[in-house]
């Protein structure tokens, strides 16, 4: 599904602000894997999410998406194949736009923008059905403006935009981290509905290690630009978060001190 | 203090505004719609004038000449837009670049640093001739608003499709943008080519107007397009919601800014005051969103809310 080959990145080279990103980083996905990630702060997490969704160009290495190489795909090529969610609210939408807008734009994710109509007619009523499931009352505000939204509802509806038009790959960025632990915990119910329901090949990062434990497939921890601990099926389930702190220290061979507060949350 | 000279002055002045306005509706898609201040307008208005005048002169016709000052100011826009994007340099300093070189663009165009046209020997659609004594359907002010009233149903349409609504999402949040498979840099380059096809089409209808193309004709010509824009959105921001309406209200606010213009001329202001009182109004009117939000906000409660 997603083969990662040793790609690197430092940023501002031959400055005082160099800063290694990632180092050789290697990860291959199954069709239908849902990853959680962790790792301390400056750990590469966002870091290889952006390099997947081609943020920017790797220094080296290969990004193969489907056996397709897209390593020298622009952001907005490479966009087809995949659905993101940011951490902030406010980077998923356009806010001066509707939401049924909102949504036209997603449901044309890697089309060719023509001059057709931006919104069709029967579109609305999949549009209305989709926010339903939601249960957060959007179905009958299409044509309120996103910017009246409260974060967690605008970051529900970047998750249905991200996933309206079945991505390959659906990258999540600490996507609850910003929302209060109500509205969080409800995202990521409907997060995990819709990529059961769709069997998406999910990469979430997280800064919770209960989630990171109890959602998905398998883990991987990530720490100075490379993956140190990468765990899957039932050995995965059967992780404590107490675990997961050991083998941190012991993967990274650092004190844990700092880091130990984000991870656990 | 004769009331008359105004009242007599007052139809020039709205049709100058309409005029003004459709540059207007050009600097409304790249500030508010792209998010991007572009100076290129000041040298683009005088390229769409001089394109038609020189075209004019040598026997083209009316609407042909006005496409071609159309075509003009759109490849102005693309040079702009490439500045902007393919080379990476920022906005405002793209459309300063290509302002600075119109001006010798337009030299080339015109051979010198105006030309006229005489009204009587070509078949001009508007002229200042045309405001009074002449049939109604050869009116300036009318011919000037059906232009508009047609440029702004193609622009409703046009940012109501696909492609339109790319642009607006690329000005509104162009990282969402990117990430739902839009090229924002295409949306960008074709943002600024329409906004400057506009502001030609704006030049070319102010040529005919005034009879002649100059080589300072735009100079200033974004700080009357961002006060039309303000004063549209001040005046009837609250009554017009729709897209078509707002851009409506950039024409009116053109029209209210020339109307206003007269009257100050008519009190007798010295007239070389006029772009330092026009640069003041809009400093001013930019500053009010940024004043409200400063000064006149709810106070912050002491203690806040336990």
């Amino acid at each position: 599904m997603l083969e990662i080959k040793n790609i690197s990145k430092t940023f501002n080279p031959g400055t005082v602000n160099e800063k290694q990103a990632l180092k050789g980083l290697a990860l291959t996905l199954e069709d239908g894997d849902f990853v959680t990630v962790i790792g301390g702060n400056g750990a590469g997490k966002s870091t290889l999410l952006n390099a997947i969704a081609g943020t920017w160009k790797v220094d080296e290495g290969q990004i193969l998406i489907d056996g397709l190489d897209v390593t020298r795909y622009p952001e907005h090529k490479r966009a087809a194949f995949l659905g993101r969610v940011f951490q902030d609210p406010m980077n998923g939408t356009a806010a001066t736009m509707g939401i049924e807008e909102n949504l036209a734009l997603a449901l044309r994710r890697g089309d060719k923008r023509t001059l057709k109509q931006g919104i069709g007619g029967a579109e609305r009523k999949l549009y209305r059905d989709m926010l339903a499931k939601l249960g957060l009352g959007l179905e009958n505000r299409l044509t309120s403006k996103v910017g009246l939204l409260s974060g967690g509802q605008r970051q529900a509806l970047t998750l249905l935009m991200a996933t309206l038009k079945k991505p390959k790959l659906l990258l999540l960025d600490e996507h609850t981290a910003a929302l209060d632990p109500k509205t969080a915990a409800k995202v990521l119910e409907t997060t995990e509905n819709i990529v059961n329901q769709d069997h998406l090949t999910t990469l979430m990062i997280t800064h919770n290690m209960k989630d990171a434990i109890h959602i998905g497939n398998r883990l991987i921890m990530m720490n100075n630009g490379r993956i140190i601990f990468d765990v899957k099926g039932e050995e995965k389930k059967k992780l404590t978060v107490e675990e997961l702190l050991r083998k941190f220290a012991q993967a990274s061979g650092e004190e844990f001190a700092n880091d130990r507060m984000m991870l656990t949350n | 203090m004769d009331i008359m000279i105004l009242i007599n002055a007052l139809p020039g002045a709205a049709a100058q505004g309409l005029i003004w306005g459709i540059m207007a509706i050009g600097v409304y898609i790249t500030y508010r719609i792209l998010d991007v201040a572009d100076l290129t307008v000041d040298g683009s208005m005088c390229t769409g004038g001089a394109v038609f005048i020189m075209m004019m002169l040598n026997g083209s016709n009316v609407w042909v000449s006005m496409a071609a000052a159309f075509g003009a100011g759109m490849l102005s826009g693309l040079a702009t837009g490439l500045f902007h994007t393919f080379m990476g340099i920022p906005a405002i300093l793209s459309g300063i670049l290509t302002q600075l070189g119109l001006w010798s663009v337009n030299l080339k165009i015109m051979g010198k640093a105006n030309q006229a046209i005489n009204v009587d020997k070509y078949d001009l659609l508007v002229s200042l001739r045309f405001i009074k004594n002449v049939p109604f359907y050869k009116n300036t002010i009318l011919v000037v608003v059906l232009i508009t009233v047609a440029l702004i149903l193609i622009l409703y349409w046009f940012f109501g499709t696909e492609l339109g609504c790319s642009l607006r999402a690329t000005g509104c949040n162009d990282k969402m943008a990117r990430a739902q498979g839009i090229n924002t840099d295409f949306c960008r380059v074709l943002g600024l080519m329409i906004s400057n096809g506009l502001v030609a089409l704006s030049g070319s209808l102010l040529t005919q107007y005034q009879g002649f193309a100059d080589i300072n004709m735009g100079r200033g010509a974004i700080v009357i397009g961002l006060a039309a824009v303000i004063i549209g959105e001040a005046v009837f921001g609250k009554v017009f919601r729709n897209f078509g309406f707002k851009l409506l209200a950039v024409s009116f606010g053109s029209i209210i800014y020339y109307l206003v213009l007269q009257v100050v001329i008519w009190m007798g202001i010295d007239t070389d005051l006029l772009k330092l009182l026009s640069a003041l109004v809009v400093a001013v009117f930019l500053a009010v969103p940024v004043w409200q939000e400063r000064y006149f906000s709810k106070p912050v409660k002491k203690g806040g809310r336990s």
